[in-house]
């Protein structure tokens, strides 16, 4: 054996160099032998493919998932649109086709040359759309002169269709073109120019599962680009389906009763947290983003004072006013600074300090304990209730409630309301706190703000025992058979700040604001369910003490917020909602009724009926 | 002192047949991007091409005035430079294409993997020179190449880069197969790189074994790669036996291939030259590759040798995975052809490793 040091070996390297040289020789002989097979043996008939540019990609746009209800009936479903596009490699004298297409479709010519234009240089192996979504009445004169148009075609996708017009538009939402920043950012590694994700409400939070997965098709085409034959097809998956926890039949008469109204309902099953009505007035209508909204449409949307465009369920944020008393109540009740024998005299106002408080009944309620007063929404009794307990107690328990941070509810854009405390106070104003502020504060008025959702969700839990749930809105992730992918649970959210006889306190004075004579909403008593609940009237404007005007006489702008939160039945509810009605002046009057016609459509208690036509009828002084 | 001898030993036949390849990558790159373009634009990318090639061959020259017996030496430097580049890459890196894979350095950009290609040649010819027997090498002694080998790869594998990962184990087992292995080490290594691929098959997620499924037959993507290829092919065969002319490949005009300036680049030469000039490039390279054996050969010294034949062996690779992957022999991965596809990191790693050779030539009479 040869010692191997640092010289190589010469014989041994000769017989490696010459093992290596046998596979290059053989590799680059692999290689070659195919050039000659593709080039000289094939040659001929690739020459004629590359001739006619034969084999091409065409893509094929994946429908989105459906969005059903609870009761699986269908809100948003797909329907094809024709679209009409033309391939400039195809289309001989593009000016003498486009004069023929602008006739046919009404168009003017120089719209779509500016389309053709627009769509660069790069467009002339890629197919130009020149109207999206023709009508019938045009694809039939298209279809008909197809072959005095080379080059132009009609292709069809799938489309978002909204099927109920103007139902739960917040909620649902709608879908805009991706943007070149969104492609680039890798969130979407399935879209392409051109296609539509979700801008808004479920279509926005669930884009993930609703998107599809795009599909393709290679096809090898003829000398006027029309399809000679597939050769290969990739099928495009369909997006998965959004079950969601809305019921149709309670949404839609919930927008009804909203019709020319500005506020927000929402509903939800108190023992799941399940949301069964979501509706925001004024709404719009989804199917105008279809296929991208046009800029004066879009600017109407923008400038109604009614702000179409906010979801106020979850973004209105409102003082409480009088629905805030059952926190009120809670905190004082559990500091023990009262209880249930405690009483308190209603003269009609009440003095602290230089200033004079007043009680919305001018005639004052008389001795007064916490059942009555809850029912009759005494505001002397919380006055003083309040201040016994302090803004920064009361601020705890209204925390411990749910207000002051977001329900988690799955839709973008959710505020959070505030409940201030002494120090948010100094921090935000530099100021210290006055105990007289207390007072309104106690009232629901003052800095308190909150949403129409974290009040359903408050009132839901005083319901149901105490328990705070997350609002759900999508309970399943389906496949397009109907088949389970995912099921999304509900969650609770803590547990109400209360112990169990404080709770049936409150509720026996929630229960008698309907139930009992003298409660503010006597008037949506049902006849076979009993519905606890509380009403509020909330300050938009203040009138000066001593004056007395009437609603009729301020501006709608000016006119107070009318609140009512509910559960029903009372002895095991099955359903709790908020209602707020912007500027619509009383609780009673305003907001209760609509809470009523849903309670007896969703528990059937036809003596609804009446109240729900009623609704607009009169309108006299309660609270 | 500076020797005298080493100007006379320069091996001039060499640095033309590179020069040729260049001025043939150039045509062919200068078609790739100004198909589609108006007439008169020359493209950027055609120019810094020019610029990243002049850079190149200043940087070869400068390898040749240290004696490459130096790298022996500094191999643990540089294969820690590059594997930390590797690192960094990872965390900082700009992603393009779905993988992280560049380094951005103020106005331009590099592929460290690249740059790790060369190192580990040097890292391994510098273990194996010390490891060689006229029998084999055993198990032992195959620790540490087999650890030098696998930081890059697992590196380079995260980023996500098959082709170029896939590149580092052939030319590491090309090197270890041209310095030799004990037959049963050759065999038992055959045997649990068998066993074991089911076992890792089993430990991936299904998007990379799709993935890895897509990579080795691109039918499966009709869609992506597998259109990449019938593209590819028609443009070849398109070109015929004499091509269809300077610029005026249609195939090529149509921009039908996403990478066509650069893993695609011999579908243009193809489609405008025809075999005629596709036998011109396979000749070329065919005289690199032998001339690069030949430095191999002719070296007297045991480091300088391997690293010669690991530096061809590089060469060899990227040719062969390359064309075979446009004709649709080979999977589809990202593998430039050396000196012909746009980009930088693939032009001065390849300059470097052609450095490297001359050196090794020029020095083949002086043996310690």
């Amino acid at each position: 054996m040869t010692e191997f040091g640092k010289n190589p070996d010469r014989e041994w390297l000769k017989q490696r160099i010459i093992g290596v040289s046998v596979c290059i020789i053989f590799a680059f002989a692999v290689v070659f032998l195919r050039f000659i097979y593709l080039q000289i043996i094939k040659g001929d008939e690739f020459r004629l493919l590359s001739e006619k540019n034969a084999v091409r990609l065409t893509g094929i746009k994946a429908p989105r998932g459906l969005i059903l209800d609870r009761n699986k009936k269908i809100l948003v479903d797909n329907r094809p649109s024709f679209n009409l596009k033309i391939m400039l490699e195809d289309a001989g004298d593009v000016k003498e086709t486009m004069t023929k297409v602008s006739q046919m479709m009404d168009t003017p010519f120089e719209d779509l040359m500016k389309k053709i234009s627009d769509a660069g240089k790069g467009a002339f192996y890629k197919p130009v759309t020149l109207q999206d979504d023709i009508s019938r009445d045009h694809l039939a004169i298209i279809e008909a002169h197809k072959f005095d148009l080379p080059g132009v075609f009609i292709d069809i996708e799938p489309t978002r269709h909204y099927i109920h017009k103007k139902t739960a538009s917040h909620l649902l939402g709608y879908l805009g073109e991706v943007n070149n920043d969104e492609l680039l950012s890798g969130k979407y590694p399935n879209v392409k120019t051109g296609d539509s994700i979700g801008r808004y409400g479920v279509e926005k939070s669930f884009e993930t599962y609703l998107q599809g997965k795009r599909g393709g098709r290679q096809i090898e085409v003829d000398a006027n680009g029309r399809t000679i034959k597939v050769l290969k097809t990739v099928e495009p998956i369909t997006g998965l389906d959004l079950k969601l926890t809305i019921d149709l039949d309670l949404q839609q008469i919930a927008e009804k009763m909203l019709e020319d109204k500005h506020g927000a309902v929402v509903a939800l099953d108190p023992n799941t947290g399940d949301v069964l009505v979501l509706a925001s007035a004024p709404g719009f209508d989804q199917n105008d983003f279809v296929g991208g909204i046009n800029s004066k449409k879009w600017k109407a949307l923008m400038t109604d004072r009614g702000k179409p465009m906010t979801n106020k369920a979850i973004q209105g944020e409102y003082p409480p006013a009088s629905t805030y008393k059952i926190i009120t109540s809670i905190a004082a009740l559990e500091e023990k600074e009262i209880d249930i024998h405690t009483t308190a005299y209603c003269p009609g106002f009440f003095r602290y300090g230089n200033r004079v408080y007043r009680c919305w009944n001018k005639n004052g309620h008389g001795e007064i304990s916490i059942i009555d007063a809850i029912s009759q929404s005494c505001d002397v009794f919380y006055y003083q209730a309040g201040d016994k307990v302090g803004v920064d107690a009361l601020a705890k328990y209204a925390m411990g409630c749910g207000l002051n941070k977001k329900t988690g509810i799955l839709l973008e854009g959710e505020k959070k309301g505030l409940i201030p405390t002494s120090s948010w106070k100094k921090k935000r104003f530099n100021e210290s706190w006055h105990r007289g502020e207390t007072l309104s504060i106690a009232i629901g008025q003052g800095y308190d703000l909150v949403t129409p959702l974290q009040m359903a969700v408050f009132i839901a839990a005083v319901g149901n025992g105490g328990t705070l749930y997350r609002p759900r809105i999508v309970s399943a992730i389906e496949g397009s058979q109907g088949n389970l992918i995912k099921e999304i649970p509900t969650e609770s959210a803590g547990k109400l700040p209360v112990g169990k006889k404080t709770l049936e306190i409150i509720q026996k004075g929630l229960l008698k604001v309907v139930d009992d004579d003298r409660g503010t909403a006597k008037r949506i008593r049902l006849k076979h369910v009993k519905i606890a609940g509380k009403t509020g009237t909330a300050q938009v404007f203040s009138v000066k003490s001593g004056e007395k005007l009437k609603t009729e006489h301020l501006d709608f702008y000016l006119r107070d917020h009318a609140w009512f939160i509910c559960y029903a039945p009372a002895e095991n509810p099955v359903i709790a909602i908020s209602v707020l009605i912007e500027h619509g002046a009383h609780g009673s009057t305003a907001a209760a009724p609509i809470a009523a016609a849903l309670i007896g459509r969703y528990i059937n208690d036809p003596s609804a009926e009446e109240i729900e036509k009623n609704s607009s009828v009169e309108e006299t002084q309660t609270e | 002192m500076f020797d005298r001898r080493l100007i006379e030993n320069f091996d001039w036949g060499f640095l033309m047949v590179i020069f040729f390849i260049c001025c043939v990558g150039l045509v062919v790159l200068f078609s790739a991007l100004t198909a589609g373009q108006e007439a008169g634009a020359v493209s950027s990318l055609f120019k810094k091409q020019i610029v990243w090639m002049g850079s190149g061959f200043i940087i070869m020259m400068i390898l040749m005035v240290m004696d490459y017996r130096e790298l022996d030496k500094l191999q643990m430097f540089i294969y820690a430079f590059c594997a930390g580049l590797l690192v960094i890459v990872l965390i900082f890196g700009q992603i393009s294409g779905g993988s992280r894979r560049w380094l951005v350095l103020g106005f331009f950009r590099i592929q460290p993997s690249e740059l790790m290609k060369i190192a580990l040649i040097i890292s391994l010819s510098s273990a194996y020179s010390t490891s060689v027997s006229q029998t084999g090498i055993n198990f032992r002694k195959l620790i540490k190449p087999a650890i030098l080998c696998l930081i890059p790869f697992a590196l380079i594998v995260d980023q996500p880069d098959l082709g170029t990962a896939m590149l580092l184990v052939l030319i590491a087992g090309s090197v270890t197969l041209f310095v030799k292995v004990e037959r049963k080490v050759f065999f038992s290594l055959l045997v649990t790189g068998l066993s074991v691929i089911p076992f890792f098959w089993f430990m991936l997620k299904d998007y990379q074994k799709d993935r890895i499924l897509t990579f080795l037959d691109p039918e499966r993507d009709p869609l992506g790669s597998g259109y990449h290829i019938i593209q590819s092919k028609i443009a070849i065969g398109s070109g015929m036996l004499t091509g269809k002319g300077f610029l005026k490949g249609t195939q090529n005009a149509l921009s039908f291939l996403p990478e066509q300036h650069t893993d695609f680049i011999v579908s243009v030469l193809a489609e405008e030259w025809g075999l005629l000039g596709i036998s011109i490039l396979l000749v070329l390279y065919f005289i690199l590759l032998f001339w690069g054996l030949n430095i191999s050969y002719n070296c007297r010294n045991m480091f300088g040798s391997i690293l010669a034949f690991g530096i061809t062996a590089m060469i060899f690779w990227q040719i062969f995975i390359n064309t075979g992957m446009v004709i649709g022999l080979m999977p589809v991965v990202g593998v430039p052809l050396p000196l012909v596809s746009y980009g930088g990191s693939s032009v001065i790693t390849n300059m470097v490793g052609f450095g490297i050779l001359l050196n090794i030539s020029m020095r083949k009479f002086s043996s310690h």
